[in-house]
């Protein structure tokens, strides 16, 4: 839960300055798109990603089973070629609800973080680009909700608006968003004093308009690289909440549950733990290279 | 005459700050008229910038404030105006050129995508039409290619050609007068030409006011016809663009002249105006310019000087031209007033 927060502020930092312009022919995402590439690592996690979010989406293509069907001939049955990852206790197909599941989890992961990512650009931006009282009120809301343990408010939280995909989603998002907050809201301490903001105001700009047409998206690239973090982080948190059981119900299947479900049948059938297990961790572990290679591919510092 | 478009009056501009209260415009007062070219010159600090941020009501506040003063716009106190009014006035019928060209523009906008947004703003035009109508403004500001390079950020423009642009920009809703706050400073010396002629050709075609802040007398001669020269503040010297030149009747304008570079007479060197310029915090009780006057009496250092007419529509505020000057004294001020003239860029 920890490194859902800490994850997205420090380890973005090197990118706050992304959003200057190279000088030259291209345009500055064309010049990050060419670093992005040589980065290796980076683009082996951007095609991980791809390829689950592929298989969520086309699961009931590449599945004969539903995720709720049960087979109670068959329970914990080994893999087999009817059933490629074996079953569950219930009879449950493990790769079809491995499937399914990955549309929950990348769901939670990504609307999560883009919330978060929305959340803490509206608040970081607000409250640099006003500065003053707001500015002050706006971040100690910020340092407390950094301050507060997230995890047994999450579970609290989590009892009362947990379950649904929507709660889970709700209850994340309200602890992702400070480190954009404060990333984004230093961002602005700069780019308000700059001439081209006293520009846009001098040809009758409103508030509104110079604040979210012309000096938050000179601010994207680190809320990018920050939002890349938190989806891995995201995918974790919920997977840590379903695995206490205060997540995701089953039926409805995420990695999360299903490990939950497997650590009764560890010693038996140690496979039921290792598949979302592995899910998990290769996901979370691709989205980790992406971010690194996002952040590297828009930190102008870093000539390639 | 042509009617008066724009009456600053006694204008005072301060700036709150833990140091004390920095009187950056201090009592500033002219007249702007169709079409005619009014020149602002001083030196850094002298309070040209902050006067025309006034103007546009774009003084940070706080710490700045508007203390004391009109401005008066077809009638109209500007400084009555709700922001949401003034929104309305601000690139629309008085625009303003920055000094900085490289980054005076988004680096993630397209330039098209800049010049459109004043269109849409004021105009009311759909987003095709403004599209339109940028890529007209930056033919008119000679960019070549301007329909394909409205397409570009502004990265992708040089100095002089983004300058080129905040005309553009500036331009698009034909306001009536255009403030450029040292427009080519940033700019290297040929380039500065060119924009110049840029302006003032456009400003002839679309016949506005114009308010040029310079520090560079040498354009102040080649394009205005009125001049305010500025000390510390205030006003020190008002007068048509030829006796500025001719009959200077301020000491701090004669210093000016002096510190002008000729390049076809072999000076051996220039004579700077001695000293430094005050501390706008706590400006000395008398004429703020009296500690680096060479002219200086001794009701300089005790009262500060009421402005004195000097000939038609010039004025001075200088006690040389009172009845607390000898007439040796004015004679010796007469003397270096014409010396000044002789020096300067005309």
């Amino acid at each position: 839960m920890t490194d859902l927060r800490q994850g997205a502020s420090g380890a973005v930092l090197a990118a706050s300055l992304a959003a200057r312009p190279e000088v030259g022919g291209e345009g500055y995402w064309q010049i990050a798109w060419r670093r992005f590439k040589k980065h290796r690592v980076a683009i082996v996690g951007a095609s991980v990603i791809l390829l689950f979010m592929a298989t969520a989406v086309f699961a009931p293509f590449l599945t004969r089973y539903e995720f709720d069907q049960i087979d109670l001939y068959r329970r914990k049955a080994v893999p087999s070629f009817s059933h490629p990852l074996g079953t569950d206790e219930l009879g449950h197909d493990v790769f079809t609800r491995l499937l399914y599941a990955g549309r929950i989890s990348l769901t939670v992961g990504f609307t999560a973080a883009l919330t978060a990512a929305v959340l803490g650009t509206l608040v970081g931006g607000i409250s640099g680009f006003y500065g003053r009282w707001l500015d002050n009120v706006l971040m100690r809301v910020t340092d407390v909700m950094f301050s507060i343990p997230a995890l047994p408010v999450l579970i609290v939280l989590a009892r009362y608006m947990g379950g649904s995909v929507l709660g889970i989603v709700l209850v994340l998002s309200v602890f992702a968003w400070m480190g954009t907050a404060r990333l984004v809201r230093g961002d602005m301490l700069r780019l308000r004093t700059q001439d081209f903001a006293d520009a846009a105001r001098a040809l009758g700009a409103s508030d509104a308009r110079i604040l979210f047409r012309h000096l938050v998206p000179n601010a994207l690239a680190p809320v990018l690289v920050a939002g890349t973090l938190t989806v891995g982080g995201a995918i974790l948190s919920e997977a840590g909440l379903s695995f206490l059981g205060i997540g995701i119900q089953p039926p409805t299947p995420s990695w999360g549950n299903m490990l939950q479900n497997a650590q009764d049948f560890i010693w038996t059938t140690p496979w039921l733990a290792v598949w979302p297990g592995a899910m998990i961790f290769l996901t979370v572990l691709s989205f980790n290279f992406l971010g690194d290679g996002l952040r590297d591919a828009l930190d102008p510092r870093l000539k390639v | 005459m042509a009617e008066v478009l724009l009456s600053v009056r006694n204008l005072k501009t301060y700036f709150y700050t833990d140091e004390g209260v920095v009187k950056a415009v201090d009592g500033l007062s002219y007249e702007l008229r169709k079409g005619e070219t009014l020149g602002i010159v001083g030196e850094s600090g002298s309070g040209k910038s902050v006067h025309a941020l006034s103007i546009m009501r774009l003084i940070p506040q706080p710490p700045g404030k508007i203390v004391e003063g009109q401005i008066l716009f077809n009638g109209t106190d500007l400084l009555k105006l709700s922001e949401e009014e003034m929104r309305r006035i601000r690139g629309n019928r008085i625009a303003m050129i920055f000094q900085e060209p490289m980054t005076s523009l988004n680096p993630v906008l397209t330039i098209g995508e800049q010049i459109a947004e004043a269109i849409m703003l004021h105009q009311g035009l759909g987003k095709r039409d403004a599209w339109d109508r940028a890529a007209e403004m930056l033919e008119k500001v000679q960019i070549p290619l301007a329909r394909q390079r409205v397409r570009d950020y502004p990265h992708q423009f040089s100095g002089g050609m983004r300058q080129r642009v905040m005309i553009a920009m500036a331009l698009s809703c034909n306001p009536s007068i255009l403030i450029a706050d040292e427009p080519t400073t940033a700019l290297d010396v040929t380039i500065q030409a060119q924009i110049l002629e840029l302006i003032t050709e456009l400003q002839r075609e679309l016949n506005m006011a114009m308010i040029l802040i310079t520090h560079n007398l040498g354009v102040v001669a080649e394009t205005c016809d009125d001049v305010v020269v500025m000390y510390a503040g205030r006003p020190v010297e008002r007068a048509t663009v030829d006796a500025t030149f001719t009959d200077p009747k301020h000491p701090y304008t004669w210093g000016l002249l002096h510190s002008v570079p000729k390049l076809y007479e072999r000076k051996e060197r220039l004579i700077p105006i001695e000293g430094q310029p005050p501390s706008l915090i706590d400006l000395p009780p008398g004429c703020s310019f009296a500690p680096r006057c060479p002219f200086a009496m001794e009701i300089c250092v005790k009262a500060d000087p009421p402005e004195y007419p000097v000939g038609a529509n010039h004025a001075a505020r200088c006690f040389l031209h009172s009845e607390y000057a000898t007439e040796d004294e004015k004679r010796a001020a007469a003397a270096a007033g014409l010396a000044a003239a002789a020096y300067g860029p005309r």
